[in-house]
């Protein structure tokens, strides 16, 4: 199989105003006959609900939760980046494109990331417009602040609630196409398989989470805007619900999955304290603008921090990378975070953790300043550890917080099965190997407000669709594969539950396929996945019945997803034997011990096709070519 | 620790709901109350029986998803907490917790914990927006904003509709849901067009949706998880004394739309 990413040729700054201009348009009267839908209501979801529905689409939506404003999008805290340059502080698209590139590691387009930079711009003034409360100077202008992985501001932010705020703003938007009757917004409702016929993408069967009544929703094309896969760790900093059913279906109908190992572990989250825990909670990243990472430099130091003299401090971040510091990008962070640990000079009652510390800004700039910029987290984190963190140093430890990979796009957005697009984090495009920071919402949106209205309208230009019935043998095969599904699950009967399989099946995704992997862990790491997804078949226990509310249905399904999806992730890190971004293969690192790439052999993007289940998936590449900007070694140093 | 939990059972809208009480040992004081039912619930599978159904998400105290009664307190005894982030060391050990679901009009239950806050959502239908569509914003600093101002109105966008202060008001009014959407956008310079609008179809959408009067009793502030002010109710009744003067003919002439599509109340 070739894979064409669909480039525009000529020079990146010119290639989405060409790519625009090539794109047939559908007229105004016309845009109503066409029907879409789009699943998933966060950022990426909502944007392109509200923006589809403005140009006269006819759209339905849908979520699990009980509301669209419900997505995990609003989870995120620290803020969104754009190339505005209004600290005047040296910041420019080609900046913006030059960080985005280099913190992915060289594993992302040159051409996707040079088009989110220069839309980058565009979004802020969006979501001004639309009321969100951005942070603002006493003058009334917009604040910036800065962020891991760039030495200028560009980080926008309302608090440590940004993408609450962007996500309420799209939210409206989605909710006022619905008043003006252009999108039907379906709540609690899960997508469960996709529609193919005739190679393009036509529909999708969806199960109503009241009733559980199984459903056929027929389109001229479909778009997942679903999230990321990062509860395939069981804890992570996902909300609970998130879940790769939707774009997991999608690739056993054909679309192929990139570059499903590039995960990314967030190095600020509140460390575990006991095995009922059911998700770990992030710490903004923004924290460490302000706040000095430090370990003790003496092994097995159960001191309390404040009986520790500065002398006997160990700012590792500081020490190894004085020019970024405690800003180096997240994935280094992790890392080093890591690394401290397994020497024995991690903190806390598990030895897992790091302290992050605000001594220092509260007496340069006051405990106000420092409320204001981060009150809620701090509280937050009170609220949680019972510690005021404006007394001591908080903990924190690296959890799993994105995921890089995920259904390969084109320059379109369009997924390798016609008709089907893929935005925000579900899709793989615009992070290479590693995000930075308060790139995520930015990504989220453009793909919604900026790119998929113009993209789906070429689609639908330039393609015929066929008049399609319910009835048709390929959507009642789809509809019985989803039923026969279902009553697989609730007729083992075992003796195990959901949960108890989700917790070890992430504890071994964790321990072979997290923050640094190795070719002997990952394959035993498969084999003990096939086996414990057996036993899930044989021994899982789901109770109730289908055709009602039914958490613990939902659940096994999606952890069902979760077993194949975990095999792809691990025989994908065993593939790419390098370190690149938050892909770290022991077998790959430098004399000091930091990620070394390797372009000649593995710059590419690894894109798997389904062959059937417990079959080897086939692997396509798409070559990463770069004429703007040559690959260097990242160094922070 | 070990606790009683007498939690409030209902198959379905339709039939009758009833208090069961689980005992429940070995809770370590860092749990979660939502840690706890998912404790519970793994006992109950594993004995074959049906796990209590209640909406929960992010568990982070953002999303909104989660929320019932504690002991007759809407999110439980600790201030501006969520039950996801309610840790169980604000209780006594041996404490027995009746648990149970938002009880308002407007919010029909669907299973155990579960009910049904759609109603929120149409009240956003009905004008909780800026009408400004995809492309047709001009720079992000073409219009200042005092930070002063900024600040207010982020005050009252934090909101997480939980639906805490229907549960809570004794009227089971939305008033300070409805207020602090309408203060948010009406605070801003580009909320400022469409505020007479807002308010009237917000208002109107709110007393169609069988949501209670407000008659500034506070048990809303009191629970409400992200701690906002009473001020948000004046400052909508006092947009919508406004508008319902400067637009005494379109209060007059009709119902918001939105109204006839609110079909799902039984």
């Amino acid at each position: 199989m070739m894979l064409n990413p669909n480039i525009p040729s000529g020079p990146i700054e010119q290639a989405w105003d060409k790519a625009r201009f090539d794109m047939k348009l559908v007229s105004p009267a016309n845009k109503r006959r066409h029907s879409l839908i789009v699943v998933g209501s966060g950022l990426a979801g909502a944007s392109a609900s509200a923006s589809l529905g403005e140009l006269g689409y006819n759209l339905k939506c849908f979520c699990f939760q009980d509301s669209p404003r419900r997505a995990h999008s609003i989870a995120a805290q620290g803020g969104i980046n754009a190339a505005k340059n209004y600290p005047n502080d040296g910041d420019s698209v080609y900046r913006l494109f030059y960080d985005t590139l280099k913190g992915g590691d060289f594993r992302a387009r040159e051409a996707n990331v040079y088009r989110l930079a220069q839309i980058s711009v565009n979004i802020i003034d969006q979501c001004v417009a639309q009321g969100v409360p951005f942070a603002r100077e006493y003058g009334g202008s917009l604040a910036n602040r800065s962020f891991g992985g760039a030495q200028v501001s560009r980080t926008f932010y309302a608090r440590g609630q940004t993408g609450q705020q962007l996500l309420l703003g799209a939210y409206q938007a989605l909710e006022r196409q619905v008043h003006a009757g252009t999108v039907t917004m379906i709540p609690r409702t899960e997508m469960l398989d996709l529609i193919v016929i005739d190679g393009q993408a036509r529909g999708i069967v969806a199960r109503n989470l009241v009733d559980g009544a199984l459903s056929v929703h027929i389109a001229d094309a479909v778009i997942l805007a679903s999230g990321g896969y990062g509860n395939v760790y069981y804890l992570s900093t996902n909300a609970r619900g998130s879940n790769a059913t939707a774009i997991w279906r999608a690739y056993k109908r054909g679309a192929l999955f990139a570059n499903p190992c590039f995960t990314q572990i967030h190095p600020t989250c509140i460390p575990v304290s006991g095995d009922y825990q059911s998700k770990l909670t992030l710490m903004s990243e923004s924290l460490r603008n302000d706040g000095r990472i430090w370990v003790p430099k003496m092994k097995g130091d159960r001191r309390s921090p404040n009986q520790i003299p500065e002398d006997e401090r160990d700012y590792y971040l500081e020490r190894r990378y004085p020019s970024f510091g405690n800003l180096v990008p997240r994935d280094v962070a992790s890392r080093n975070a890591k690394q401290v640990c397994d020497e024995d000079r991690g903190v806390g009652k598990s030895g897992l953790g790091v302290y992050l510390d605000f001594s220092d800004a509260i007496s340069r700039f006051g405990e106000n300043i420092i409320r204001d910029r981060y009150g809620n987290l701090f509280e937050m984190y009170q609220r949680i550890t019972d510690e005021d963190p404006y007394k001591g140093p908080m903990r924190i430890y690296p959890a799993i917080h994105y995921t890089m990979g995920g259904l390969w796009v084109d320059y379109q957005l369009q997924s390798t099965i016609p008709g089907l697009f893929v935005l925000g984090e579900a899709n793989f495009s615009d992070h290479g190997a590693n995000r930075l920071g308060a790139s995520a919402l930015m990504q989220g949106l453009a793909d919604g407000y900026f790119i998929i209205p113009y993209t789906v309208g070429n689609y639908l230009a330039t393609n015929r669709f066929a008049r399609v019935d319910e009835s048709q043998q390929e959507i009642q095969n789809t509809v019985n594969t989803v039923r026969e599904s279902i009553n697989k699950l609730l007729s083992i009967r075992g003796e195990r539950t959901v949960d108890s399989f989700h917790r070890a099946l992430g504890k071994i995704v964790w321990e072979s396929c997290g923050m640094t992997r190795t070719a002997r862990a990952l394959d035993t790491a498969v084999g003990d996945i096939r086996a414990l997804r057996e036993e899930f078949w044989q021994n899982v226990t789901v109770t109730g019945s289908s055709d009602d509310l039914n958490q613990n249905l939902e659940k096994a399904g999606r952890v069902a997803d979760f077993f194949e999806l975990a095999e792809l992730m691990c025989i994908d890190a065993r593939e790419r034997n390098e370190s690149c971004g938050g892909h770290f293969r022991e077998e790959s690192q430098t004399a000091e011990g930091e990620a070394l790439r390797d372009d000649e052999h593995y710059s590419y993007v690894a894109a798997w096709g389904y062959r059937g289940t417990g079959e080897p998936p086939e692997l396509t590449k798409e070559p990463l070519e770069f004429h703007n900007l040559h690959p260097s070694q990242r160094s922070y140093k | 620790m070990k606790f009683t939990l007498k939690i409030w059972r209902q198959r379905s809208h339709n039939e009758k709901g009833a208090f069961v009480s689980y005992p429940l040992e070995n809770v370590s004081p860092e749990m979660s109350m939502l840690e706890c039912l998912d404790v519970l619930n793994e006992t109950l599978i594993v004995r074959g029986e049906e796990p209590v159904a209640f909406d929960h998400d992010c568990r982070e105290g953002i999303c909104g998803s989660c929320g019932f009664l504690i002991n007759g307190v809407a999110h439980g005894p600790e201030r501006a907490t969520t039950v996801c982030q309610l840790t169980m060391r604000h209780f006594r050990s041996g404490e027995e917790l009746i648990i149970e679901p938002w009880r308002a009009k407007a919010f029909p239950l669907i299973k155990d914990l579960i009910v049904d806050r759609r109603s929120f959502d149409r009240i956003i239908e009905a004008g909780g927006y800026i009408s400004v569509s995809t492309g047709q914003a001009p720079d992000g600093n073409a219009v200042l904003v005092g930070k002063d101002l900024a600040d207010q109105a982020m005050d009252a966008a934090v909101c997480i509709g939980c639906g805490a202060c229907v549960a809570a008001c004794p009227n089971g009014s939305a008033a300070l849901f409805t207020g602090a959407k309408i203060a948010h956008l009406g605070i801003l310079p580009q909320g400022k067009s469409e505020r007479d609008g807002r308010a009237v179809q917000m208002v109107g959408q709110m007393n169609a949706e069988l949501f209670g009067d407000c008659t500034n009793i506070g048990e809303c502030t009191g629970v409400c998880p992200k701690g906002i002010s009473l001020e948000v109710i004046a400052m909508m009744n006092r947009d919508y004394l406004h508008a319902s003067w400067r637009r005494r003919e379109a209060l007059e002439a009709t119902i918001p739309p939105a109204l006839e599509r609110n079909t799902h109340r039984n």
